[in-house]
């Protein structure tokens, strides 16, 4: 019997490991998956780092991060399974939606360029508006400002990003504290309820398929364990295609809903699950659609090319350096080589490359596979540019960065 | 050196303060609110920040510690990667400590182990209190089921209790969790007392 502790953030896409853990699935490969909650990023990464947990739910960037050795000693880590893509909703005070005068309904494009003015107005008047991110590191951080960027809005200068853990941001809206945040559900529904915030976009308008959190591995356990590790990422794939079906939203709502996982209200978390948004309390629902696409499209499998992106945003806002060995150690803290090896010849439909070009899709495509057909939905980002993995330094350059 | 104890338990805060003083560290500050606790931290600028590892504010440390130069960039936890073990120790006994760059290990080390020994005894003080607690109640509770047997079979405190003991002996429970069942069934049964 193998074991693994995994450390995971109250969280919608926290949903695969636990379903694996009480839906039976672990238990028929024969693995034990006991899960460790904590409220921060920083909580998870720590257990992880000393040894306290195996693996853990990780945004990708600060596995990246810790792999990288940015503000820490480097360490060795390896993620070989993504735990879902995007499910960040962006919202904003009552305050703010007021001003804005549009939401949801309104394109990334058009809502993103009115925002930018109302910033500018407000940084004129003294006062930048705030907006909260869960991490440094974080996708919701590098999508926020990649959406600001190319609205107009220079996300250092305009507005103010700040830092709060994921179950303080209602809290936070209510204090009056933040203007807007990027977090994953179930919180932003939570401030919804509460009447504290309004939801008016989310990050799947800003990129449609998101790279978002990651299972993250010490790579010694990788090493160690490997067919160990093999037998849980198929455990996870196994709960990933029951979570995809519609019919069993209710039943994931209902487990994740339990004190010792998220800990609010089932009807909460059915809505980040199922893409079916209220956006302002009492409000009509909102069906967004690849809100958070948990599996199926290869949306587990670790693409290279994603961890590069990821890297070229850390360059971007002068959290990494422009260099062919950063771009080189991001893409090799993805392990596809583990999942294709977990995968081979059980059915699963294994991507031929492990890179592609990032926002090329705009209307579903096959694309070439092993073990079966792969359609890949769009994966498109608002402002339509293309990330080419073998052209990064191009990429940075179209944002003025140089070597 | 000055060193910040940042806890949301007051109490754990005091405890580990107490033990910094009596070992002849005398510049300690200590943090329970979350709110303006970076503005504080700025004004303060201390060499070495403890920190309980499941406090909910350390995002948003680790990202002013990242911006701040008032903090002279201190680098989180750990001065160098060669003493994992004592590192380790602190995450498992549950502290993180962020730590101003280039202060030396030796003057560090102290400080976190001496740390990890409050925190410890801290949660050991937690749990025997846990345990006093729950003896209280467990005495009340068979209190309660002797009262009940006394009235019920009319016999004397010595007797009702030797019966719950006979009861718990033949069915390898406790008294406690006997006179619990004793006290649910007469609930259930419609009895008062």
């Amino acid at each position: 019997m193998s074991r693994f502790r995994i450390g995971f953030l109250p969280l919608v896409d926290c949903a695969l490991p636990v379903i694996a853990r009480e839906m039976g699935f672990a238990e028929r490969e024969g693995v034990t998956i006991d899960l460790v909650r904590d409220r921060t990023w920083a909580a998870v990464r720590d257990r992880l780092t000393y040894g306290q947990t195996d693996a853990a739910h990780l945004v990708a960037p600060l596995a990246m991060a810790m792999a990288l050795g940015l503000d820490r000693p480097a360490q060795a880590i390896g993620a070989p399974f993504m735990l879902g893509l995007n499910g960040n909703a962006i919202a904003v005070s009552q305050v703010l939606a007021e001003l804005l005068g549009i939401g949801i309904e309104a394109d990334a494009r058009s809502l993103g360029e009115r925002l930018a003015v109302v910033a500018k107005a407000s940084a004129a008047r003294g006062r930048r508006l705030r907006f909260a991110v869960v991490h440094r590191y974080s996708s919701h951080n590098y999508m926020l400002r990649y959406w600001l960027a190319a609205c107009g809005c220079d996300p250092d200068r305009d507005v103010e990003i700040c830092v709060i853990a994921p179950p303080l941001i209602a809290d936070a809206f209510a204090a009056g504290e933040i203007d807007g945040s990027v977090v994953g559900e179930p919180w932003n529904s939570l401030a919804v309820e509460r009447g504290d915030g309004v939801i008016i976009s989310a990050t799947s308008r800003i990129w449609s398929r998101g790279v978002e959190k990651l299972l993250g591995f010490r790579a010694e356990i990788l090493d160690e364990r490997r067919g160990e590790v093999e037998a849980l990422l198929r455990v996870l794939y196994a709960a990933g295609q029951f979570a995809a079906d519609p019919a069993h939203v209710e039943e994931v709502s209902n487990l994740l809903a339990r004190e010792d996982y998220i800990g609010l209200p089932a009807e909460l978390i059915a809505r980040g699950l199922s893409g079916r948004l209220i956006c302002g309390r009492g409000g009509q629902e909102v069906v967004v659609p690849d809100f958070l696409v948990l599996h199926g499209e290869a949306a587990s499998f670790p693409w290279r090319s994603q961890a590069m992106w990821l890297y070229s945003q850390m360059v971007r806002w002068g959290h990494a350096k422009p260099t062919q060995e950063g771009f080189a150690a991001a893409a090799a803290m993805f392990r596809p080589d583990i999942y294709r090896s977990a995968f081979a010849g059980t059915g699963a439909v294994l991507p031929g490359a492990s890179l592609k070009v990032e926002g090329a899709i705009s209307a579903p495509m096959g694309m070439g596979s092993h073990g079966g057909r792969l359609v890949m939905g769009p994966d498109r980002f608002f402002d339509g540019r293309l990330f080419d993995p073998d052209e990064p330094f191009a990429y940075l350059a179209e944002d003025g960065i140089t070597i | 050196m000055k060193i910040a104890i940042i806890d949301e338990s007051a109490a754990r805060a005091a405890v580990i303060e107490e033990g910094l003083r009596e070992a002849g560290l005398a510049d300690i500050v200590v943090l329970v609110e979350r709110h303006g606790v970076v503005a504080e931290l700025e004004r303060l600028s201390p060499d070495v920040i403890l920190i309980n590892l499941e406090n909910p504010s350390r995002d948003m440390l680790e990202e002013s510690f990242a911006l701040s130069r008032a903090l002279a960039r201190p680098i989180a936890m750990f001065v160098d990667q060669s003493d994992e073990a004592s590192i380790a120790e602190a995450v498992d006994a549950g502290i993180s400590a962020y730590v101003v760059d280039g202060l030396r290990k030796d003057r560090i080390k102290p400080v976190l182990e001496l740390a990890v020994r409050r925190f410890n005894a801290f949660a050991r003080l937690q749990s025997e209190l846990h345990e006093a607690r729950s003896a209280l109640a467990e005495r009340k509770t068979v209190d309660k089921a002797k009262l009940l047997l006394m009235k019920r079979r009319g016999v004397d405190e010595p007797t009702a209790y030797a019966l719950l003991r006979k009861q718990a002996m033949d069915s390898g429970r406790r008294l406690a969790e006997v006179a619990e069942a004793l006290i649910t069934a007469d609930s259930l049964l419609g009895g008062s007392i």
